[in-house]
């Protein structure tokens, strides 16, 4: 520990963060469902698959360009997002939220399922679209994939704070997310409020997969990212996006550190650890609303 | 103040039943233009049924709700909203964790037309609506109610007075035509209850609104109303002016179970 490499820490900081602005992402995508909805999509994982298979359709199969690609891609799983909500969520309106939690872990298997049926097991490559020229912060390198990756996703970040804080249409989730009779009162479409989330958590995670899957390729296993999210959006609050964002900058952080100083085996100690502390002191995660407790 | 004009909203042999459980048995009433009209009725009457049915949460299992003469039983409650049927709720609801100003500004919400482009850009049609929307708001909705010092408060700090004021201002921001209040003076003080019976006055005499209500308060509903509707077991027992519902037998009935019919009239009275 005498000459401790400072140099080292930062740069493993730097990809975790990196790497963090992706699980933020990937978080956003969730926390926008369970604010509207109230349902823990556990398929969160498999979604983001989905939306990076799409992309390798569209990319590789297809040979589209990649700007027709990319949002193609996107679309799709927006489409995908509204499917799920009208044929397997809203039937199930007013059922107890645990029936609605196992649907979404069925939901999990059938996209994996489809995805092994469609374009089978195999690991596969995405199409490189991001620059390869390695990235120097001071005298810190970082992988250019992760940092563009993040860079992608801190923009969609941006953006989707900006479309839900002023557009009337994020006004209205959040009016539904705080009080679903209230916002029938005052003339919200409450049931299109739903489509909307689910639209916006498909592309969302989509957008996400196609980044995670240009980093490390796709596979029909790319879905255990999703335990990762599920895990930053305990520990942030599932109602929180503040909570999603900042869940997701600590998770990879302390996902990187680890995989580190400890070696690759101790990441998801490490992150799950962290995730039983922040319960046992905060239940209800760093930001989420405590609205249960005080009924 | 009854009169012959065809009402504002028209209930019609409205039926709605839970499972095996009739909540409502074949009601019908007509709130006039203009007025006043009160429901009233002992716990577990139907009062709630009845306002969740008129503003489109529950189905009826028959007969027919019409607003301004147009069928509106199978309209969705977002779109009743739209028509002009704001409401209130006996267990506020509101934006929690928005301010007043958040709340009353939702209640602008169905008359918005704005699309994602503009409201990014934050151009044209958006800005306009906006400020006209604020005039409106803050001029005359947030001054009529007097909650100005309160308008950037967050909602879950207020009392419950307030809170039941704030809903009505949100429901007012709306334009409706028909302002229904299910228990506006439910847990007040007197001061409360006198301020808010005020409101509501004023709400039709300055307004123009046509005012529904659901209210437990005796003395209240008799001192505002034009048109009472009584129910008991789902049913309408008796309608009319305050005066005449009061000397009806059946709700005299209703209200003290059998025997002593004196004692309830003169209390009844002595509340009036």
């Amino acid at each position: 520990m005498a000459n401790f490499d400072w140099a080292y820490l930062f740069e493993i900081s730097l990809t975790g963060i990196a790497g963090g602005g992706l699980y933020a992402l990937a978080a956003l995508a969730f926390v926008m469902v369970y604010k509207a909805t109230r349902v823990v999509n556990i398929a969160i994982g498999e979604m983001l698959m989905a939306g990076a298979y799409l992309f390798f359709t569209f990319a590789s199969m297809f040979a589209l360009p990649l700007w027709l690609a990319i949002p193609a891609a996107v679309l799709g799983a927006g489409l995908l997002g509204a499917v799920i909500e009208r044929t397997m969520i809203r039937p199930l309106l007013g059922e107890p939220p645990i029936s609605v939690f196992m649907v979404t872990v069925g939901l999990a298997s059938v996209l994996v399922g489809l995805v092994e049926m469609i374009w089978t097991a195999d690991q596969r490559r995405l199409p490189d679209f991001m620059p390869t020229k390695p990235i120097m912060i001071g005298d810190a390198f970082l992988a250019p994939k992760v940092f563009w990756g993040a860079m992608i996703a801190v923009v969609f970040i941006a953006a989707v704070l900006l479309v839900f804080r002023f557009w009337r249409g994020g006004v209205a989730l959040r009016a539904t997310a705080s009080d679903q009779a209230a916002a029938y009162s005052v003339g919200i479409n409450v049931p299109r409020v739903f489509s909307l989330a689910w639209v916006a958590s498909g592309m969302l995670a989509a957008i996400s997969g196609i980044i995670v899957g240009s980093i490390g390729g796709i596979s029909s296993s790319m879905g255990v990212f999703g335990l990762s999210v599920l895990v930053v959006v305990i520990v942030g609050g599932l109602d929180s996006v503040l909570g999603a964002l900042i869940g997701g900058l600590l998770i990879g952080l302390i996902e990187a550190l680890a995989g580190a100083y400890l070696g690759g085996e101790y990441k998801l100690l490490a992150t799950f650890i962290v995730l039983v502390a922040v319960l046992l002191v905060r239940p209800y995660g760093l930001f989420g609303t405590h609205e249960i407790e005080r009924l | 103040m009854e009169t012959t004009s065809s009402p504002l909203l028209q209930v019609d042999g409205v039926t709605l039943a839970f499972g095996g459980v009739k909540a409502l048995t074949g009601v019908g009433f007509g709130v006039q233009p203009g007025s006043i009209t009160a429901v009233i009725g002992p716990n577990g009457a139907g009062k709630t049924s009845l306002f969740n049915t008129i503003s489109g949460f529950y189905k009826p299992a028959s007969g027919a709700i019409r607003f301004k003469g147009e069928d509106i039983t199978r309209v969705p409650a977002p779109q009743r909203a739209k028509m002009g049927l704001g409401r209130s709720f006996q267990n506020i609801a509101l934006f929690r964790g928005m301010t007043v100003l958040d709340n009353i500004k939702l209640g602008r919400h169905a008359h918005l037309k704005t699309n994602v482009l503009d409201a990014l850009l934050y151009i044209g049609r958006a800005r306009r609506e906006e400020a006209a929307l604020r005039r409106d708001v803050e001029e005359r909705i947030i001054d009529f109610l007097e909650i100005d010092h309160i308008r950037h408060a967050p909602v879950s700090a207020l009392s419950y007075g307030l809170q039941k004021r704030v809903e009505m201002a949100r429901a007012l921001a709306m334009q409706p035509q028909i302002l229904m209040l299910d228990e506006p003076v439910a847990g007040m003080n007197r001061e409360e209850t006198e301020d808010m019976a005020r409101f509501i006055l004023d709400v039709r005499e300055e307004w123009g609104v046509t005012v529904l209500m659901v209210e437990h308060d005796m003395g209240m509903v008799m001192d505002l109303s034009d048109h009472v509707v009584v129910l008991n077991f789902g049913q309408v027992i008796a309608q009319g002016t305050p005066a005449e519902v009061q000397a009806d037998p059946e709700v005299i009935r209703a209200y003290l179970g059998a025997g002593d019919v004196g004692d309830l009239r003169a209390k009844l009275q002595r509340a009036a």
